[in-house]
């Protein structure tokens, strides 16, 4: 299996590599772990006033293709507001990255991995509004 | 597959084939004689008289001996395989989300692995991270002992302790190759 271009430079130059202080309450942080493979994903989301994602980080441990769903996942959610990241599908990322069928399973983890972080930062400001 | 009297029912299970009770607790040990056996009961030398086919399902058949055996020693697979014969497959492309406690400390491991290279002790390090792998392997394997036994009530949550154990298998993966890498080279 050879992996698409999109994939090799996003694996080779992964964007927004890094971590955020988890206890910053405008911090959303989304941990998400793939049982076929074992692979493990961590992203994380900064949001301002407005509701509107500023930065966006990401940690893989997993096959080329799980780190570039996740990098461009964090691309694509810099910029955007809660509910348009939210809008973000893992069939979206398979057909920028070009994947295979077999790798389809690390664009759901990206997915879910979004959800989670904004799942996240909305109980974390709920939390601290009650 | 068989019309071939060769004394083994090809369509048992795993744990029937090595003549072993159905039981998640499997000793290698235990089990490697019959092993040895059944390769030499499906050796393609004994099916040399009977022509291409019987070349064809010797080969189906030693495979078969050898997924069976690969299965039963593999704490991962074994308790995926127990699963699916009790009719409770796991669905392991699905469920990405799991208990955030465990996939923190998964990261941190994960982490803990990627930094071997820069330490001044490689091999303690991966041998510090390899002795938590088989920690949680070992109470993996308890948890989904004692869930299995439950029976009905207990298959989901044996199901959850065998997606983890894939986890666990795959930091037992990385730290040896790992090893390999670095002390190979």
């Amino acid at each position: 299996m050879s992996y698409s271009k999109k994939v090799i430079d996003h694996y080779e130059n992964p964007r927004n590599v890094g971590r955020m202080d988890d206890d910053d309450p405008s911090v959303g942080t989304g941990m998400v772990g793939a049982p076929a493979c074992g692979d493990v994903m961590r992203l994380q989301i900064k949001v301002d006033n407005a509701g509107v994602i500023e930065d966006a980080k990401f940690k893989t441990y997993g096959c080329g293709s799980a780190i570039a769903s996740s990098s461009l996942a964090t691309e694509w959610m810099k910029g955007r507001t809660l509910d348009e990241a939210a809008e973000i599908r893992n069939t979206q990322i398979v057909e920028e990255l070009a994947l295979p069928p077999v790798k389809i399973h690390c664009s759901v983890l990206a997915e879910d991995a979004i959800k989670a972080a904004i799942d996240d930062y909305r109980r974390k400001q709920n939390d601290s509004a009650a | 597959m068989s019309d071939i009297p060769i004394g083994i029912n090809f369509h048992s299970s795993f744990f029937e084939l090595f003549g072993i009770p159905l039981h998640y607790n499997v000793e290698r040990s235990a089990i490697h004689g019959r092993y040895l056996e059944l390769q030499r009961i499906v050796h393609p030398d004994r099916f040399a008289g009977l022509g291409e086919r019987g070349q064809r399902l010797a080969v189906q058949y030693a495979a078969f001996v050898n997924e069976a055996f690969d299965t039963l020693c593999s704490p991962l697979k074994r308790a995926l395989y127990l699963l699916e014969i009790s009719g409770h497959p796991v669905d392991i492309e699905k469920n990405t989300v799991m208990d955030t406690a465990f996939l923190m400390e998964q990261m941190s491991l994960r982490e803990d692995l990627a930094e071997v290279r820069g330490c001044s002790d490689p091999e303690a390090a991966i041998e510090a991270v390899r002795e938590r792998a088989e920690a949680l392997m070992g109470s993996l394997k308890e948890e989904f002992v004692s869930y299995w036994q439950q029976g009905e009530s207990g298959f989901a949550k044996a199901a959850d302790c065998a997606r983890k154990m894939h986890f666990a298998d795959r930091l037992l993966t990385e730290a040896e190759q790992l090893e390999e890498d670095i002390f190979d080279n």
